[in-house]
């Protein structure tokens, strides 16, 4: 009965109620949405790092990885110790270089990655075949656009250039063998995968036999500590840097992130709490006669107050119903244009759609709910009946 | 016979900025079973004061007021709802039904309230709205019907859990002559039916159909008479 009695009120005023919800809704999308700006991107850059199983990411000393020229010799070496460590179920090598499609006088500069195929954890193969033969290359679908090319074209591509003679040096002839999506690339960033050995080779002995970075997947996870350990000893001259170091540097840089939303998420809780408060605080006082005949005719005050929090949670928990649907579909459209955010990984999404972000959102805006309730409802139930019933036979 | 209602030496004072209202200033009532009392007097005499009173929605300043021999003006609030839920049906002037709950849902309220199941409310709404003469109307709102109806399905609602005190306050001070009459003698009904009733009331077409009439003035009962005893 109080939950006929609560949804009759709500529908009493269609006009206002209805508002009313778009309002929360909209508090409970904005809300939604600096949840999932909080926790999302460093989830997604969590579930980046962990999307082909490596735990590990090995640097030369003192550098992230790919953030400068530096590399890690006697790369052949290190592979075959890490590999021979029994927890280490793989290890893929990685030389970072820019290299350039010479295109009659022109040349289109692109970012290349000198990578072990069998071992690869830098791209997912969408067409054609890997580039498993040495005078191959996988290619992005930005860099197939730029050069205008298609898997299964030869292109020549230059490891090197001399701007005072203008010639190019390492020079290849490489086949297109397939087109790939690169997982840890900037939007809009051209690239393209060669063999480890070719790209050495092409880059001369300034980089022969060595890495920019390793990649290593161990068989279990637990064993990280153990392994970091091992390799800070056995390996001093490199970083050994965990997923979860990785997400501590990312934490570190998504402080304002966080800061940004949480203040937002509060703002937009506070006005959802007061939307709802205003509402049912102008309902009450509209119903006073009603609530204190009520009274008068023997409902309690607990049901009288229970009566009008729920009205306050009916209104609360449909907007931030709708206004999850509303703050999935902002998040989406926000999503695309911060993608674009230089610099960063094409793959990360700010907006990441947790169930519990969403659940905490609905949570947060249905406790709000009660609690703008709970004033006005029970300062209803509380006044004096005789008297309120006068004023009102006088009103 | 016996008292179904007694007060005694009943006060009560209304405290204003200065000086307090003197609203009752020692009343003493017995209220039989099955009796049919009406209190009349000018406006400001303090009759809605007693009848406040002795439907436990209001306290006295001093003295005691029993129903059914319990000392209303002890017990807590959460108590003294349960007593008027249970023990006494309220009629008021303005009617007062939900707008937003149909005849039937108006009469059902207090019986929710009291834990009846759905089946013998529907049953036991049915039943009173038939007896208000009002059962073609059941689904209707309380917009949808005339103040004479209203009248009668908030009667209807007063009657829902058995009361065993019925008061009314000016039940047809809003209503026509015409249909202030057939309020009159519903209460008639009920009153033969053997429901103790206790109005307040100008109107003296219903205060001559009371078998008992209580005069008050200036918070005080001036003249209590049994018309034609």
């Amino acid at each position: 009965m109080r939950l006929v009695l609560a949804l009759a009120s709500l529908r009493r005023n269609r006009a206002r109620t209805i508002l009313a919800v778009c309002g929360v809704a909209i508090a409970a999308a904005m809300l939604l949405d600096m949840v999932m700006l909080s926790t999302g991107m460093r989830e997604s850059f969590r579930q980046l790092l962990l999307s082909r199983g490596f735990q590990m990411r090995l640097t030369p000393r003192g550098t992230m990885p790919f953030d400068t020229e530096a590399t890690i010799t006697a790369a052949s070496d290190v592979t075959a110790k890490l590999r021979a460590r029994p927890e280490v179920d793989l290890v893929s090598p990685v030389l970072g270089a820019s290299v350039h499609v010479l295109r009659g006088d022109s040349s289109i500069t692109t970012f290349a990655l000198g990578v072990d195929p069998q071992a690869q954890g830098d791209y997912q193969l969408a067409a054609g075949r890997d580039a498993t033969e040495p005078n191959t290359l996988i290619a992005n679908d930005d860099f197939l656009r730029a050069t205008r090319a298609k898997v299964g074209d030869t292109l020549r591509i230059a490891s090197g250039f001399d701007p005072q003679l203008r010639t190019h040096s390492g020079e290849r002839a490489l086949v297109i063998a397939g087109r790939a999506k690169f997982l840890y690339l900037a939007s809009g960033q051209l690239a393209v995968a060669i063999p480890l050995r070719t790209l050495q080779e092409m880059t001369g002995a300034a980089r022969e036999d060595r890495v920019s970075l390793f990649m290593v997947r161990l068989r279990d996870a637990s064993k990280v500590p153990d392994v970091t350990k091992w390799m800070r000893t056995a390996l001093p001259t490199i970083d050994v840097i965990s997923t979860a170091d990785a997400m501590a540097r990312v934490d570190e840089r998504l402080g304002y992130f966080r800061q940004l939303s949480a203040i937002l998420g509060a703002v937009s809780l506070v006005v959802g709490f007061l939307l709802v408060t205003t509402l049912v605080t102008v309902s009450v006082n509209e119903r006073v006669g009603e609530i204190v005949v009520m009274r008068a005719i023997g409902v309690s005050k607990a049901h009288v107050v229970q009566q009008i929090v729920l009205e306050g949670t009916a209104l609360s928990v449909t907007g931030a119903v709708l206004g999850t649907g509303l703050g999935l579909i902002t998040a989406r459209y926000l999503n695309t244009i911060l993608s674009r955010f230089p610099g960063l990984p094409a793959a990360i999404d700010f907006f990441l759609f947790q169930p519990r972000a969403a659940w905490t959102a609905i949570g947060l805006l249905t406790a709000c709910g009660v609690l703008a309730g709970l004033y006005p409802a029970w300062r209803a139930a509380s006044l004096p009946l005789a008297s309120t019933l006068r004023e009102e036979a006088v009103a | 016979m016996s008292a179904l209602v007694r007060a005694r030496d009943v006060r009560r004072d209304y405290p204003l900025e200065r000086e307090a209202v003197h609203a009752l200033r020692g009343v003493s009532l017995e209220v039989e079973k099955g009796e049919y009392l009406a209190i009349v007097g000018p406006s400001g005499c303090g009759k809605s004061s007693l009848l406040n009173l002795l439907g436990a929605i209001d306290a006295p300043t001093s003295g005691t007021i029993e129903i059914e021999g319990r000392n209303v003006g002890t017990l807590g609030d959460r108590e003294v709802t349960d007593f008027r839920l249970r023990h006494i049906g309220f009629v008021f002037q303005r009617f007062y039904l939900l707008p937003i709950l149909s005849a039937r849902e108006n009469v059902e309220l207090p019986m929710a309230e009291a834990g009846v199941s759905a089946a013998e409310r529907r049953e036991r709404s049915t039943e009173l709205l038939r007896y208000v003469d009002l059962a073609d109307r059941v689904k209707h709102r309380p917009a949808q019907l005339s103040g004479g109806e209203q009248q009668r399905v908030a009667i209807a609602r007063a009657l829902a859990n058995r009361p065993s005190l019925l008061l009314a306050d000016e039940p047809t001070g809003e209503l026509d002559a015409k249909t202030g009459q057939e309020i009159i003698s519903l209460f008639g009904r009920l009153h033969a039916d053997g429901t103790t009733v206790v109005v307040v009331t100008h109107d003296e077409n219903l205060a001559r159909a009371a078998r008992r009439v209580v005069h008050m003035r200036d918070g005080v009962i001036v003249q209590d008479e049994v018309p034609g005893g």
